[in-house]
């Protein structure tokens, strides 16, 4: 382990907090993908777009017939309108592209060394692996395709992947044997059986997520095109029956204006962002390292009802640690902590270090150099006990200090004619019903008995700012449950300080299967975190289910998410991502169709002031003339998707709370916002146009 | 001033009366669409009708019952008016020509009671009472079947879409609610000095000398369901504005209440279909908002508004019934236009161009505040969905509405409901106003003419049945037109809103959290309130500025 090569040049990819600005460049590179994007045939699955697609098409003809500076620059304003919603999306495929092209680079054919019954192997590309070859790959190889490790154990360099540079173990059996193609193993030799055709392999599907290429409508987002098509078809019959009624009142419109009023109308705003929404969604997961396998279950954990979250590791650190020194009756606290310091010298547990720390950080005790002679006794299953000897130096007695459960350290005590106090005993009885965990220090002096210098507390140790999350997740409706092995008695204590709603204490993985089921059964949503092969059904029952990256084939398959930062904690962020995914949506929906208003107010007096000039009152914003009235609607109308596309990229801020603390404020800021922005923005730009004598 | 206290007096009393009679009657409404047993009569009635009121229908099959139930009654309908000379009591009227039979049938059979005809000069007795009033009651009971159906789509969960026995729904709330109450009011009708009779034409010698043929007939008993089940076909032409119909300003101010009371006790009832009175509670919050404005409004505008005449005269007087004036004329037509009654006790031709505007947009709104007899809340329900489909997106989860996501199939369902009264009037104006037969109706052209045909599309197309007056209507071109306009307003809706029902009654439901959208606090009210207006706002707005808006800014 030693020797461990530093990991190659691989590009790690980029974890950041996604930028909140757009680059000219980012734009730039946007344009081509834009421009492909105005094909009929892709604008076709966004119905909105289409119309203004078909609209432009349409005055572009009229204007070649009757050219006018109105006709033309409507014209032009209705194309920009379709490429600026054509960009949007660009643009959010082109933050993934980047990652595509450093995960392709791992990607690049290599040589595999197949298995070819007994111990012949041959040499073939990479690419012809097929599910069940067997392949060898020792140290400085790529492992060729994605698998579980069935003989032997290694280092392995997953940078690639994972963008951590540290290198990680993979053997076979256990938790720890799924590997993935293209990373590179860095130390001694593995077996590796393939799980994965070439082309479908973990690197292939990240490659397609990050990129958008697979990606298909979420539920909420048909259900949304669905009521945004029939706006479309409102607002398509309120325009295409005003004609009509123009003419009966002596005011027949141009086909132009009528066109610019339809697509000022139709709410193209939110139409234009709404896939952009969608792809920064899975991107800012990517961004923290996760990889949703469908937009579905990005949605789904927005909806989660019901949070099951393993104890250890999740809510509380991986091991008990030493949280108090308890001294017995008549015992100087410093005189434990010495003791307690000693007998840890030789438990190289977490436990044992933690002891060692607790006692620097309380009473200053640094590390021992002075034990000459001192014999280390490390922990004996047989004992159950780990200490020191001290042997006697000046003719002092020996001093023998031991520490361990207080069954084993009592016993100990009492056979050496000794006796534990009734307060040690009340003091160990008290740790363990909190569902802490008791360790009784001790020391005997030369041949006198043995007395019992007071109790180290061990705990679990809840991660700081768990209790907040969780009471953040109460607010937003969401049910935590914290699932443990350890008893109930401990499981509750623990789940009470961390402050989780539920706990499933001694569990096995049929009763989280159990568990989850039921609140199925009651119309929840679950979402968990699980890596071994044992969490895989229950992975795969939940309707979200995130799996560790250094979890089992079994497992990454099962679930619909996984974490390549193996950090079961993410799940929380996870929700908040799907939950802002969709109030984006929300927000921009509102945002345009409360649009609306103010257009109306511009291009309504504009069509027919001349026929009933009573109608001019209603040109609130004192727009110049008709023609700048309708033509700086239009133009706000297009820009005002450029100018959102900062907003869909980044999502609309989100802070956990209840559904009608968030309603009031979105519908205050996007809803009486969009009411107001429009008549802001459309003077403004009446003001541009008037000035440049455009119309 | 003292015109102006009597305004909110009248009104006041109306809401008094309104707020009182809701919970009890939107109660028995509950108790009566959840009941468990029959009565005797009405074993009576599903053995003649060979059904079993206990087999649970599903969704669809409902809506065939509603579909067969209501083609059966246009037959039935359409055969007496046309065959009206050879059967009894038809104190001497021609039969209907095709045309005018067809709107007829479908206009009484949708609630509408749009009726192009005077009745006092085209209906006899039987037509009127075995045709209209029988429809005036089946029709109203459909609108509470179809919104049962609905709420208990909404309480149930896992079935495989059965959402009750439109037989039972129908036959109870015609016998359990219909029925007695408009027995009970047609008494105190007569009481009030409507008539009741099987009377011809009597002649008579005014005071003036001259002689008069004045008709007699059984008005209080139709006059009592033509409020109550928020139809509005007059027995005369001039409706409420007619002695014989509506006698006193008491009469009146009770009218008005009659017309209101089962729309507003709805809400009630859905409350507790759904196991949830506070749904209840903010829907009835909606409807009265959109109302109370809608009243306010029309009364500023009739007493208060601007214009020489209406400033000279203190108000405008013209073609108000002088024994109600003019604040009450407003109560009545706002309240007549936002319920689907479409009774009139003055001619709407002649209220202010504001006041026109308000009764036109209180149709447009599609009925809903709070609308006509089941059919007002299943309207509401539907924009409920639109409401909650925006502000749940919002909150950050998929949509849901008393624990039911709406997604695509719910959603879709619901944009096309939405849809289809905008189209129905839009197309059906467009279509009017640029052919002749459509241009030749109109008593005057410019703003006003446009608003007549708009007004009668819209009131066709939301089954209101309110005519703006001036508009010629009984022509082969608007009777057929206006009857599809009716058919298709009233039927594509019910099915639309059935086929949720089984959605909805098919879904598991969601329990209720924190994080669930509540759709009780006036917040949401709020925003339901909003979605209304912006929903009919943003499709209207073009036409109606240049109808109302153009002449109330002339």
């Amino acid at each position: 382990m030693s020797t461990l090569v530093k990991p190659p040049a691989v590009q790690p990819h980029v974890v950041e907090a996604a930028p909140t600005t757009l680059s000219v460049r980012q734009l730039a590179a946007a344009v081509p993908g834009a421009l492909r994007g105005l094909d009929p045939r892709a604008l076709w699955d966004s119905p909105v777009m289409f119309v203004v697609e078909v609209g432009a098409a349409f005055t572009t003809v009229l204007a070649v017939a009757a050219p006018s500076a109105f006709a033309w620059s409507i014209t032009v304003w209705l194309w920009l309108t379709v490429v600026f919603a054509t960009l949007a999306e660009s643009v959010a495929e082109g933050r993934g592209k980047a990652q595509a092209a450093s995960l392709r680079a791992t990607q690049r054919e290599t040589t595999a060394r197949k298995v070819v019954g007994g111990d012949d192997t041959v040499q073939v590309a990479s690419s012809t692996l097929a599910v069940g070859d067997v392949v060898i790959v020792v140290a400085g190889e790529t492992i060729p395709g994605d698998g579980d490790v069935i003989e032997g154990v290694a280092s392995v360099d997953e940078s690639a992947i994972t963008g951590e540079s540290a290198p990680v173990i993979r053997e076979s059996g256990g938790d720890r044997s799924a590997v993935t193609g293209g990373t590179v193993v860095l130390s001694d030799r593995i077996v590796v059986r393939i799980t994965a055709p070439a082309g479908h392999t973990f690197v292939d599907r990240m490659i397609a997520l990050v990129e958008g290429s697979e990606r298909q409508k979420t539920p909420n987002e048909v259900a949304l095109n669905v009521l945004l098509t029939s706006l479309t078809i409102v607002f398509l019959l309120a325009v295409v029956t005003l004609q009509p009624f123009a003419v009966y009142s002596g005011a027949p419109q141009t086909l132009v204006v009528l066109v610019a009023l339809l697509v000022c109308l139709i709410p193209t705003t939110i139409d234009a962002l709404l896939s952009a929404i969608g792809i920064a969604g899975m991107d800012r997961l990517v961004r923290r390292n996760v990889l949703a396998m469908s937009g579905r279950a990005v949605e789904a954990a927005g909806d989660v009802d019901v949070l099951l979250l393993d104890k250890t590791g999740t809510i509380t650190l991986g091991n008990r640690q030493a949280a108090d020194l308890l001294p017995a009756a008549g015992v100087d606290a410093e005189a434990l902590a010495d003791a307690a310091q000693l007998s840890s010298m030789a438990d190289e547990t977490p436990e044992g270090r933690s002891v060692l720390v607790l006692v620097k950080e309380r009473f200053a005790l640094r590390e021992r150099h002075d034990l000459v002679g001192a014999e280390l006794v490390p922990f004996a299953a047989r004992t159950r006990m780990s200490g020191v000897d001290l042997p006697a130096p000046g003719g002092h007695p020996t001093r023998i200090v031991r520490k361990g459960a207080a069954a084993a350290v009592t016993q100990w005590v009492r056979s050496t004619g000794g006796h534990a106090g009734d307060d040690v005993a009340a003091t160990v009885d008290a740790i363990s019903a909190s569902g802490g965990t008791p360790l009784v220090v001790a020391e005997q002096l030369g041949d006198e008995p043995a007395r019992v210098l007071g109790v180290i507390h061990l705990k679990d140790v809840v991660k700081d700012g768990m209790r907040e999350r969780f009471d953040a997740l109460r607010a937003m409706g969401i049910r935590t449950v914290m699932v443990t092995g350890d008893n109930p008695l401990t499981a509750r204590a623990i789940g009470a300080e961390a402050g989780v709603d539920d706990v499933l204490a001694e569990a096995t993985p049929e009763d989280k299967l159990a568990l989850i089921r039921r609140e199925q059964e009651g119309g929840r949503l679950v979402a968990m975190a699980g890596d071994g092969t044992n969490d895989a059904p229950a992975l795969a029952q939940a309707d979200v289910g995130v799996a560790m990256n250094t979890g089992t084939t079994a497992a990454k398959e099962a679930g619909n998410m996984v974490d390549l930062d193996s950090n079961p904690t993410k799940l929380l962020e996870i929700v908040e991502i799907g939950k802002q995914l969709l109030i984006t949506r929300g927000a921009l929906t509102t945002f345009s169709v409360a649009n609306d208003v103010a257009k109306y107010f511009a291009i309504l007096p504009a069509m027919f002031v001349v026929a009933f000039p009573q109608l001019g009152v209603l040109n609130v914003m004192h727009l110049t003339s008709p023609e700048s009235a309708i033509l700086s609607a239009v133009v706000f109308n297009a820009l005002v998707i450029v100018g959102l596309l900062p907003l869909a990229l980044r999502g609309v801020r989100y802070r956990p709370s209840s559904a009608s603390a968030l309603l009031r404020r979105n519908l205050l800021v996007y809803g009486l916002g969009g009411v107001i922005a429009p008549f802001v923005g459309i003077k403004l730009i009446d003001l541009i146009v008037t000035a440049l004598g455009i119309s | 001033m003292s015109a102006t206290w009597i305004a909110v007096g009248q009104i006041g009393i109306v809401v008094l009366v309104l707020a009182a009679a809701h919970k009890p009657l939107g109660d028995h409404l509950f108790r009566t669409m959840t009941a468990t047993k029959h009565l005797r009569v009405e074993r009576l009635g599903y053995r003649a009708m060979r059904v079993d009121p206990d087999a649970e229908q599903r969704w669809s099959t409902y809506l065939l019952s509603v579909l067969g139930f209501s083609l059966a009654s246009v037959l039935v309908l359409f055969g007496l008016a046309r065959l009206q000379d050879k059967l009894p009591l038809d104190i001497g009227m021609s039969p209907m020509d095709p045309a005018g039979s067809w709107n007829a049938a479908v206009s009484f059979v949708t609630n509408t009671n749009w009726q192009w005809f005077s009745g006092e000069a085209a209906a006899g007795h039987l037509l009127q009472m075995a045709g209209f009033a029988v429809q005036n009651f089946l029709s109203a009971a459909v609108g509470i079947a179809v919104v049962s159906a609905l709420a208990r789509g909404v309480s149930r969960s896992g079935t495989d879409g059965r959402v009750g026995n439109f037989w039972a729904d129908l036959v109870r709330s015609t016998v359990r609610v219909l029925l007695p109450l408009a027995f009970v009011v047609a008494v105190v009708l007569v009481a009030g000095g409507v008539i009741q009779n099987l009377h011809a034409h009597t002649e008579i010698t005014t005071l003036a000398g001259q002689t008069q043929s004045v008709l007699g007939g059984p008005v209080a008993s139709q006059e009592a369901i033509k409020e109550l089940g928020t139809n509005g076909g007059g027995f005369f032409n001039a409706n409420s504005a007619h002695p014989f119909e509506n006698p006193t300003p008491w009469t009146n101010a009770l009218e008005v209440v009659l017309l209101l009371v089962i729309p507003f006790s709805m809400p009630r009832m859905f409350g507790q279909m759904v196991g949830d009175r506070r749904q209840g509670w903010s829907i009835l919050a909606a409807m009265s908002t959109l109302w109370i404005a809608a009243v306010g409004l029309l009364t500023w505008a009739e007493m208060a508004g601007p214009g020489l005449v209406p400033t000279a005269a203190g108000g405008a007087m013209e073609g108000k019934e002088v024994r109600f004036g003019e604040a009450a004329s407003a109560l009545f037509a706002a309240s007549t236009t936002m319920t689907s009654t479409g009774a009139v006790n003055s001619m709407h031709d002649s209220l202010t161009a504001q006041g026109g505007g308000v009764a036109l947009v209180g149709m447009l709104l599609g009925e809903v505040s709070p609308g006509g007899v089941g059919s007002g809340l299943y309207g509401m329900v539907v924009l409920i969905v639109v409401a909650v489909f925006l502000a749940g997106l919002m909150v950050g989860r998929t949509p849901e509405y008393l624990g039911k996501k709406i997604g695509q199939r719910e959603i879709t369902l619901v944009a096309l409901a939405v849809l289809t009264m905008p189209a129905v009037v839009l197309i059906g104006s467009a279509i009017a106003v640029v052919t002749p037969a459509g241009l030749a109706g109109q008593l005057q052209g410019g703003p006003h003419g446009l608003t007549e045909i708009v007004y009668a599309f819209a009131s066709a197309g939301n089954n209101n049945g309110s005519a703006f007056g001036g508009l010629t209507s009984g022509t082969p071109f608007y009777n057929t037109l206006l009857g599809l306009a009716m058919l298709v307003g009233r039927f594509v809706p019910i099915a639309l809103v059935l086929a949720l029902a089984g959605r909805f009654a098919s879904q598991k439901r969601v329990p209720e959290g924190a994080g669930t959208l509540p759709t009780h606090t006036p917040l949401f009210v709020g925003l339901l309130v909003t979605v209304t207006l912006v929903v009919v706002g943003l499709t209207f707005v073009p036409v109606l500025s240049l109808g109302p808006v153009v002449e109330s800014l002339s």
